[in-house]
């Protein structure tokens, strides 16, 4: 099935307060396309985690965010972009508990199990990008 | 021959500058924004001799329309002046009259020059009132948007600020936590616990947390710290207010809090009451004592 996307945006991920918006802007979004209270605290928590792994690993980036559309249903995307290190060994990083900077290590995987579709990508020395999205 | 209205209102503009700018000064001088002490006289002066320029040019070929697309950039100049206005704390009034107090000069102006022509004195006093009014009340749009943005942003400070430690009963803490916790502030609130435990002596400390919108793992991180350190002050830790859809996603992202929890602060106070032997029963009331 053809999925098309409604509606576009992008935020900053720069500072601690850029992750409070980008959860807040999430929690909108999602109460939009009509997500109901569970299922918008599991996507803003998963936002929060990656939020904060491209400012803390990555050095910072952006977060696209895509109202899209599947015949008749409706879904968040959200696509976290850095141009930070990179992740030499990402099933490593995705198992649990691993973490490299004193966390819990329970972020990329929590965000995983919190989301419908989950996608990662990155190339060390380049940067990461995590994709996400949630179907009503 | 009588003009059109933006055409005299322009060259009066420019024919009288000198004159018109010097008498807008003397009534910004006059006006409260430069008694309260929030803009220098200076910077007021700058301000206003720039939104004239803009204003000129707009004029030249815009007409008295002053929505429309020549008057942008001044719209967008007197948009910054509203808005710092708002940050800076200035009253609806003093930045409204910005705009408004260059009227009478400018009045006064076409009345100088087309005082024996009744048709050309109206049109060109109506355009400049058109276009003022028009300006004054975007200056005030801005200013009340901005206004809004500043409450808004307070709100949120507060929220982050305001995590007080409550005592409950002799030896029973609460911490009731509210708002955003990933910030550097939640180590302030977590050395007020303790210092708190030390203080009271406390033996029970209740975290609630129906106040805390998302729990991530930043924020899972922080309870568990605390609920350790208070351990090593002595005190049992208790977390009440976890609302079902926070427990459902806490158990996806796999972090376990392994401490009591309550889904009220009731239940956790009731819980505190109990393991530290005490017992609230309700008062039994005699058959006399009803009447
Ligand atoms: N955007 C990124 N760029 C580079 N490395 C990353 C990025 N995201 C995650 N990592 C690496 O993957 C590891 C695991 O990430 P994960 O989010 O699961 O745990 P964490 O951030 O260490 O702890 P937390 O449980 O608080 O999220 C990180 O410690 C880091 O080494
Ligand atoms: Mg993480």
């Amino acid at each position: 099935m053809t999925v098309k996307s409604t509606k576009v945006e992008t935020l900053p991920i720069r500072s601690g307060d850029d992750v409070v918006r980008v959860r807040q802007r999430v929690r909108a979004l999602a109460i939009e396309i009509g997500l109901g209270l569970v299922d918008q605290t599991k996507f803003v928590t998963a936002a929060s985690e990656l939020a904060r792994n491209a400012l803390d690993y990555g050095g910072g980036g952006e977060v696209r965010a895509e109202i899209v559309q599947a015949g008749m249903r409706k879904g968040l995307r959200l696509t976290f972009e850095d141009q930070g290190p990179g992740i030499a060994d990402i099933e490593q990083a995705m198992t649990d508990h691993y973490t490299s900077g004193g966390g819990l290590g329970l972020g990329l995987g929590g965000a995983k199990r919190l989301s419908n579709e989950f996608h990662i990508e990155s190339t060390p020395g380049a940067g990461t990008r995590v994709t996400i999205a949630r179907w009503k | 021959m009588s003009m059109d209205g933006a055409e005299v209102l322009k060259r009066t503009l420019i024919e009288d500058e000198a004159a018109i700018l010097d008498a807008w000064y003397a009534s910004l001088r006059e006006g409260t924004s430069l008694q309260s002490g929030r803009i220098r006289e200076a910077e007021l002066q700058t301000q206003a001799k720039a939104v004239y320029g803009q204003l000129r040019d707009a004029l030249a070929n815009g007409g008295v329309e002053a929505d429309g697309e020549q008057y942008t950039s001044l719209r967008e100049a007197l948009a910054d002046i509203s808005r710092s206005r708002a940050i800076q704390g200035f009253t609806p009034t003093d930045t409204a009259n910005f705009v408004f107090s260059l009227k009478a000069p400018v009045f006064a102006a076409i009345g100088k020059a087309h005082g024996t022509d009744a048709a050309t004195l109206a049109a060109g006093t109506w355009a400049a009132s058109k276009i003022l009014d028009r300006l004054g009340l975007h200056t005030m749009e801005v200013f009340l948007e901005s206004r809004e943005e500043v409450i808004g942003r307070q709100g949120q400070e507060i929220a982050e600020l305001s995590t007080p430690v409550v005592r409950l009963w002799d030896g029973i803490l609460a911490l009731p936590l509210i708002g955003t916790l990933d910030s550097a502030r939640t180590g302030v609130v977590m050395e007020n616990l303790l210092q708190a435990i030390v203080d009271e002596e406390a033996e029970i400390a209740i975290i609630d947390i129906t106040g805390v919108p998302t729990v991530d793992t930043l924020v899972a991180q922080h309870l568990l710290k605390t609920v350790a350190a208070a351990r090593l002050m002595g005190a049992d830790c208790f977390v009440s207010g976890i609302r079902p859809q926070i427990a459902q996603t806490m158990v996806h992202l796999g972090v376990e809090l392994n401490v009591v929890s309550k889904a009220t602060l009731a239940d956790a106070f009731a819980l505190a009451l109990r393991q530290t032997g005490r017992k609230v029963v309700r008062q039994q009331v005699s058959a006399e004592g009803r009447r």
